[in-house]
C-alpha cells in the first residue's frame, strides 16, 4: 500500500540518464496523437469515412484501416482521454522521474489504442489488440521492482491472453465461415451463418471482450493492474482501454452479427448487473484510492454492458424505440465514464505524487494542501455517484428510462429480467454514492492521518491542465449532454438492429421519442443555482441581531483536543456496510487478544487485522490455479531424466497419433 | 408560464413555512401521547428564529465543504419543493426534473451533509457520516424501486404524469404493487429523515446518533439552515407520499384560484394526517439496534422488488 | 393495542402549571420560549441529575415552556452546570462554555454549583462554578426540586 516515492524515484533515476526535456516530448507526442485521434475520429463520425490499406506493414494480411462512425466515435473518445493524459504526463513523468522506457511506451500505447477502433479487418484488429495488450502490460510493469506490480502484471498477462484466445477463435471462425477478412464482409455474410456458429461467437466475444472491459468473472486483473500502473497509464487503461472491450461487443455482436436471440441480451444484462453490483460493493469497502477507482470501473463497465444487453434484448423483442434509449444510455455513459474516470485516476496520481500515498486510511486533509486537485477529484467523484449535476447522471437516467418504458405483461422474460435489473441498477447507484463519499470525504477532507498526507504538495501546472481538460469533459456531459447529441445519433444510426435510427434527441431538454419522460440537466443546474441564492438570502434573516462570527477549536466533548488518529478512516467508514454485505464480501478479519500472564481479566494487547480480498478471485481463480498446479506436479513425476523412459513416451505418443490419424 | 412560476413559488413558500410546523405537530402528537402538554406546534419556528440570531461558529480546520453543506442541503430541498406536485401538476420544472432527478437531488443534500461531517474530522462526525451513508446505500435503491413501480403503469417517471395517471384511473390506486410500494416508501422515509426506529431525533447520546452526529459542530444560523432543511426534506417526502399515492385534490396544470385553494387545503390536511400517523407510530417504537437497521432496510428493499414484480406481472389488474 | 388503551386511561399526567413567573433574566437571544440547554456535570453527586431528568419528564414537562436538552454546546443557549467543579472538570467546563455560541448564559444548579455546598473543602474540589465561569442564574437547593427547576427555566424562557 505505502510507497516510498524517494526510494522508487532514485531507483528509476539511477538506472538511466533521461534528458530533462524527455517528459515534455513524450507527453507532448501523446497529447498530439490524442488530438489527432479526436480530429480524425470526429471526421469519420460526421461523414468522412477513412479507408486506407498498408500492405507491407503487417505480414500476410497487411494493415487495413476502415473508419466508420462507430469506430470514429471510439477513436475520438480514446483520443480525448489521451490528450488530457498526455498533457498531464508531462508534469507527472517529471515529478516521478520516469525512465526512458515508459516515456517511449506511453505514446506507443496510445497509438495502439487508436488503431483498434480504426481496424477494418480481422487481422488488423487482432494485431492492434495484441499490441495494445503488450504495450499496456509493459507500462503496468514500469515499477517492476515492487512485488505487487509483478503480481499484478502476471494477473493481467494471463487474463488478457485468455481473453485474446477467445477473441482470436471467435473472429477467425467468423471470418472463415463468412469467407471475408474484413468487418464489412462479415456483416454482409452474417445473415447466412448458422445459429451454432453465431451463438459460439457471441459467447466467445463476451468472454474475450468482457475480460478487457473488466466484466465478471474475468475482472480480477483490473483491480490489481490499474492501481499498480503509473497513474497516467491507469487513466488510459481505465478510461480508454476498457471502452474497447465494449467496442468489440458492439462491433461484432451488435453490428456485424446484427444482434441475436433474446438470450444474448439477457446474458449480457446478467453479466453486466453482476459486474456492476460486485464492482461497486468492492469499491465501497476498498481502502486503496486507486483500487477503489478500478473497482468503480468494473461497476461502470457493468452498467454499460447492462445497457447494451438491454438494447439487444429489447431490439430482439421488437421494441426498437426503447432499445434505442438503452443504446444511447450505453454510449453516453461510456463518454461520461471516460471523462470522470480519467479525471479520477489523474487526480489520484496527483495525490500519489504529492504524498506518496494511495491508502485512504493514511490520507486526509488534502483540501487545504492540494486545493485544485481536491476540487477536480470532487468533480470526478460527483460524476461517479450518478447524482444530478454530475457526469454520470444522464447515462443512468437514460438506462432507467429505457427499463421503465419497456412494455410488459405479455412477455414473461421481460417481466422477469427488467425488474431484477432495475434492482441491480438501484443497488449499484446507492452503493456508488457511498464509495465516492468515502473516497472524497476520507481522502481529501478532515485532517491528515499521516506524515505523508501532512506534507502533501499540489500537482504541477501541466498536471493541473491535464486534469482540467478531463474536468471540462465531465462538466459538458453533466450540464450539456446535448453537445454530444449529433455524434451519438450518427453512431447509433450504424446500429439498426437495436433501433439506433430512432434514438432520443439530446436537446436542452432530453426528451424520449414516443414516450413521456424528460429531464434537463442544464435547467436543473440553473434552478439549483437560483435555489442556492435563495438560501443565501434566507441566511440573512436575523443577521442584524447576530454576534460576529468566530472560529473556534473543534468541540472535543470536553476532553483534550482531538487528534487526527481519532478520525474515522476509510476502513471504519465502510465497516457497517461490510457487515451488511458480509456474505458477499467475506472479509477476512482476525482479532487476537493477549492476556497478561498474571490474570486473564487483564489484557496486555489486542491485535486486530482485517483484509478485504476479492471473493470471486478467492473462490473461482485459486481453485483453478491450484488444480493446474496439481496437474503440473503430476506431470513432473514423469520427468525422471531417464532417456529410455523419454523414448518410451515418444513411442507411445507416435502410436497414439498413428491410431487417431488413421 | 407566469402562472406556473407563481404556483412553483407558492409551493416553495408553502413547504418553507410548513416544514417547521410539520415537525412541531409531530412533536406535539408525541407529547400528548406521552401525557405531556408539549411545546406547541410553533416551537420549531421559535427555535429557528432564535438560531438565526445566534453566533456563527466555524470549527478550526474545516474547509468550504463544511460551510457550503447547509446551503446545498436547503437549496436541494427548495428545488425539490418547486419540482414535485405539492399544489399543482403544472410545475415549470416538471419537464426538467423527474422522479429520478428528485431522488438524486435529495441524496445530493445527504451527501453534502455527510461530507461536511467528515470535514470536521471529529470521531462523531465520521461516525454519523458512515452510518448515514450505510442507510443511504439501502434507501436509494428502495426509492428507485418504488419509483419504478409507480412509473410502470404510466410509462413515465415525471411526477405530474404519475399523479395525473392515478387521478385519471383511480382503480389503479390500490393495486397490489402500489400497496407494497407504499409500505416500502414509508420505511424509506422513516430511515432517510432519521425518525424512529432507525434514528432517534431527540437523543442526546452521541453513540446512538445518525443524523444528529453529523450536525454536532454546526452552530447558530448554519444549524438553523440544517434543521430547517431536515424539516423540509421530511415534508417533501410526505408530500410525495401523499400526492403520488393519493393525488386527489391536487390542482391540474393551469388551475383557477378555487382549485388552488382546495389544493392547498388538501395537501395541508394530507401531510398533517401522515405526519400524525408517523408520530403515533413512533411513540410505540423503540430505536432499533444499529445493526438491526440494515435488516429493516433490506426488508423494505425486498418489498420494493416485490412491488415491481407484482406490477409487472399483474398489469391487467389495474388497467 | 394495550398501550393505546393505557394511554387513553392515564390521559394527561403533566402537572398543572402555575402562571408564568416574571421574566427576571433576559433570555440570551431575546427570543421568547426557546432555550436549548447543554447540561454539564462538573462533579455532582448525581442528585441534581435525577431532579433535572425529573423536570423534563412527563410529569413536569419543562419542554412545554420551550426548554430542551441538546447534545452539543454548539446547539445550546445555556449551560446548566451541576455539582462542585472538580479539578478534572475545570478545563472541560471552561472549554464547553467557550464552545457555546453567543449569546449564552450559565445556570448554576444546586447548592454545590452555587457555592460548593457540602463538598466545599473536599480535596478534589477546585471551587464553585462561579469561580471559573460567569454565572447568570443561581438555582439553590440540595437538590432543587423539579418544580424549582421548571420555575427557574421559565424565568429565562419567559413562558
Amino acid at each position: 500500500m505505502k510507497r516510498d516515492p524517494v526510494a522508487s524515484g532514485t531507483a528509476v533515476r539511477s538506472g538511466t540518464g533521461v534528458a530533462s526535456g524527455a517528459p515534455a516530448v513524450s507527453g507532448g507526442v501523446t497529447a498530439a496523437l490524442g488530438a489527432l485521434g479526436v480530429v480524425v475520429g470526429l471526421r469519420a463520425v460526421f461523414g468522412a469515412p477513412l479507408h486506407a490499406s498498408i500492405g507491407w506493414l503487417v505480414p500476410f494480411a497487411g494493415l487495413r484501416i476502415d473508419l466508420d462512425p462507430l469506430g470514429g466515435a471510439f477513436m475520438a473518445l480514446t483520443g480525448a482521454v489521451a490528450a488530457a493524459v498526455g498533457v498531464y504526463a508531462i508534469g507527472y513523468a517529471r515529478r516521478e522521474h520516469w525512465a526512458r522506457f515508459p516515456l517511449v511506451m506511453l505514446p506507443v500505447f496510445v497509438l495502439t489504442l487508436l488503431v483498434v477502433p480504426a481496424a477494418g479487418s480481422v487481422t488488423t484488429f487482432l494485431f492492434g489488440w495484441e499490441a495494445m495488450a503488450l504495450t499496456s502490460l509493459a507500462l503496468v510493469l514500469t515499477e517492476h521492482h515492487r512485488d505487487e506490480v509483478r503480481s499484478a502484471g502476471l494477473f493481467y498477462a494471463v487474463l488478457t491472453q485468455i481473453g485474446f484466445v477467445a477473441i482470436l477463435v471467435a473472429l477467425v471462425s467468423l471470418s472463415s465461415a463468412s469467407g471475408s477478412g474484413d468487418f464489412a464482409g462479415i456483416r454482409a455474410a452474417a445473415g447466412d451463418l448458422g445459429p451454432a456458429l453465431r451463438n459460439g461467437v457471441f459467447l466467445l466475444t463476451v468472454v474475450g471482450f468482457g475480460s478487457k472491459a473488466g466484466l465478471l468473472p474475468l475482472h480480477a486483473w483490473l483491480p490489481r493492474a490499474h492501481p499498480e500502473a503509473p497513474s497516467p497509464v491507469s487513466a488510459l487503461m481505465s478510461a480508454a482501454m476498457v471502452n474497447l472491450g465494449i467496442y468489440g461487443i458492439v462491433r461484432i455482436d451488435v453490428q456485424a452479427l446484427g444482434g441475436g436471440p433474446r438470450w444474448w441480451g439477457t446474458t449480457l444484462m446478467v453479466v453486466g448487473a453482476a459486474s456492476a453490483v460486485f464492482g461497486v460493493l468492492q469499491a465501497s469497502v476498498s481502502a486503496d484510492l486507486k483500487r477503489l477507482l478500478a473497482y468503480s470501473t468494473t461497476e461502470n463497465m457493468g452498467l454499460i454492458a447492462m445497457a447494451i444487453g438491454a438494447s439487444m434484448l429489447l431490439g430482439a423483442s421488437g421494441l426498437a424505440s426503447v432499445a434505442a434509449i438503452a443504446l444511447t444510455a450505453a454510449l453516453l455513459h461510456l463518454v461520461a465514464h471516460a471523462a470522470f474516470k480519467a479525471l479520477g485516476f489523474l487526480a489520484a496520481g496527483s495525490v500519489l505524487a504529492g504524498t506518496g500515498l494511495r491508502d485512504l486510511d493514511r490520507l486526509g486533509g488534502l483540501a487545504r494542501r492540494m486545493p485544485y486537485t481536491t476540487v477536480l477529484f470532487g468533480i470526478a467523484a460527483l460524476g461517479a455517484t450518478g447524482l444530478p449535476l454530475g457526469a454520470g447522471f444522464v447515462g443512468e437516467w437514460l438506462l432507467l428510462q429505457s427499463l421503465i418504458h419497456t412494455p410488459q405483461g405479455d412477455n414473461t422474460l421481460l417481466s422477469l429480467v427488467i425488474p431484477l435489473s432495475i434492482g441491480a441498477l438501484a443497488l449499484t447507484t446507492g452503493l456508488g454514492i457511498v464509495a465516492m463519499v468515502k473516497a472524497f470525504g476520507i481522502g481529501f477532507l478532515a485532517r491528515p492521518r499521516s506524515e505523508g498526507a501532512e506534507k502533501a504538495r499540489e500537482a504541477s501546472p501541466t498536471m493541473l491542465v491535464g486534469m482540467a481538460l478531463a474536468a471540462l469533459g465531465c462538466v459538458v456531459v453533466a450540464v450539456a449532454p446535448a453537445a454530444l447529441g449529433p455524434a451519438l445519433t450518427r453512431v447509433a444510426s450504424t446500429l439498426p438492429s437495436v433501433g439506433g435510427d430512432q434514438g432520443p434527441k439530446l436537446g436542452a431538454i432530453l426528451r424520449l421519442p414516443g414516450a413521456a419522460g424528460s429531464v434537463s440537466p442544464a435547467i436543473l443546474a440553473a434552478a439549483f443555482a437560483v435555489a442556492i441564492s435563495l438560501v443565501l438570502l434566507l441566511a440573512r434573516w436575523g443577521v442584524g441581531a447576530r454576534p460576529a462570527a468566530v472560529v473556534r477549536p473543534l468541540w472535543a466533548g470536553g476532553g483534550p483536543a482531538l487528534t487526527p488518529r481519532m478520525q474515522y478512516t476509510a476502513t471504519s467508514f465502510a465497516e457497517p456496510l461490510q457487515r451488511v454485505f458480509d456474505d458477499v464480501l467475506r472479509p477476512d478479519t482476525d482479532v487476537a487478544v493477549t492476556h497478561v500472564a498474571e490474570s486473564r481479566y487483564l489484557i496486555e494487547k489486542i491485535t486486530f487485522r482485517t483484509a478485504q480480498a476479492d471473493a470471486v478471485e478467492e473462490h473461482l481463480y485459486w481453485p483453478v490455479v491450484r488444480a493446474v498446479a496439481a496437474v503440473a506436479r503430476g506431470v513432473r513425476k514423469a520427468h525422471t531424466g531417464s532417456i529410455h523412459l523419454y523414448l518410451l513416451f515418444g513411442t507411445i505418443g507416435l502410436l497414439v497419433v498413428i491410431v487417431v490419424g488413421r | 408560464m407566469a402562472l406556473s412560476i407563481a404556483l412553483a413559488a407558492l409551493q416553495v413558500l408553502l413547504v418553507l413555512v410548513g416544514a417547521p410546523l410539520v415537525i412541531g405537530a409531530m412533536r406535539q402528537v408525541r407529547a400528548r401521547l406521552e401525557g405531556r402538554r408539549g411545546g406547541g406546534v410553533g416551537q420549531p419556528w421559535r427555535d429557528l428564529r432564535k438560531l438565526f440570531r445566534k453566533q456563527q461558529i466555524t470549527p478550526e480546520g474545516t474547509t468550504v465543504v463544511f460551510r457550503a453543506a447547509p446551503f446545498v442541503l436547503l437549496g436541494s430541498a427548495l428545488l425539490i419543493a418547486a419540482i414535485i406536485p405539492v399544489v399543482s401538476l403544472g410545475s415549470p420544472l416538471d419537464s426538467s426534473g423527474d422522479f429520478v432527478a428528485v431522488v438524486g437531488l435529495l441524496f445530493l443534500g445527504t451527501v453534502a451533509l455527510a461530507l461536511a461531517a467528515l470535514d470536521t474530522g471529529t470521531a462523531f462526525g465520521g461516525m454519523g457520516s458512515s452510518r448515514q451513508m450505510t442507510v443511504v446505500a439501502l434507501v436509494e435503491p428502495t426509492i428507485l424501486l418504488v419509483l419504478f413501480t409507480l412509473s410502470l403503469r404510466v410509462h413515465s417517471a415525471n411526477l405530474a404524469e404519475i399523479a395525473g395517471g392515478t387521478l385519471a384511473n383511480p382503480a389503479q390506486a390500490f393495486s397490489l404493487g402500489r400497496v407494497l410500494a407504499f409500505a416500502s416508501l414509508v420505511i424509506v422515509i422513516i430511515a432517510e429523515t432519521g425518525r424512529l426506529p432507525v434514528d432517534n431525533p431527540a437523543t442526546h447520546l452521541e453513540l446512538t446518533m445518525i443524523h444528529e452526529a453529523m450536525t454536532l459542530e454546526y452552530a447558530g444560523p448554519r444549524l438553523g439552515l440544517v434543521e430547517w432543511a431536515s424539516g423540509m426534506r421530511l415534508t417533501v417526502l410526505l408530500v410525495l407520499l401523499a400526492n403520488l399515492f393519493f393525488p386527489w385534490g391536487v390542482a391540474p396544470g393551469g388551475p383557477g384560484l378555487v382549485q388552488v385553494l382546495i389544493a392547498v387545503a388538501a395537501i395541508v390536511a394530507k401531510v398533517a394526517v401522515l405526519a400524525m400517523a408517523l408520530s403515533v407510530g413512533e411513540t410505540f417504537l423503540a430505536k432499533l439496534r444499529l445493526f438491526r437497521v440494515p435488516e429493516l432496510l433490506a426488508g423494505s428493499f425486498l418489498l420494493g422488488i416485490l412491488a415491481v414484480t407484482a406490477s409487472s406481472f399483474l398489469p391487467a389488474a389495474g388497467r | 393495542m394495550s398501550w393505546a388503551t393505557r394511554i387513553l386511561k392515564v390521559g394527561r399526567i403533566v402537572q398543572a402549571s402555575p402562571a408564568a413567573p416574571a421574566r427576571t433574566v433576559p433570555s440570551p437571544t431575546g427570543t421568547r420560549a426557546s432555550l436549548q440547554i447543554r447540561h454539564v456535570d462538573a462533579g455532582s453527586c448525581n442528585g441534581c441529575e435525577l431532579e433535572l431528568s425529573g423536570a423534563f419528564s412527563s410529569v413536569y414537562d419543562a419542554e412545554q415552556f420551550g426548554a430542551r436538552l441538546v447534545a452539543s454546546p454548539r446547539h445550546a443557549d445555556a449551560l446548566v452546570v451541576t455539582g462542585v467543579v472538580t479539578h478534572n472538570m475545570r478545563g472541560p467546563l471552561i472549554d464547553t462554555l467557550a464552545a457555546t455560541p453567543e449569546p449564552k448564559l450559565v445556570i448554576a444548579m444546586g447548592d454545590c454549583a452555587c457555592d460548593g455546598g457540602m463538598f466545599r473543602n473536599g480535596y478534589g474540589v477546585a471551587g464553585a462554578v462561579g469561580d471559573f465561569v460567569p454565572v447568570d442564574v443561581e438555582l439553590r437547593g440540595c437538590p432543587p426540586t423539579p418544580d424549582q427547576i421548571v420555575e427557574t427555566l421559565r424565568k429565562v424562557t419567559g413562558r
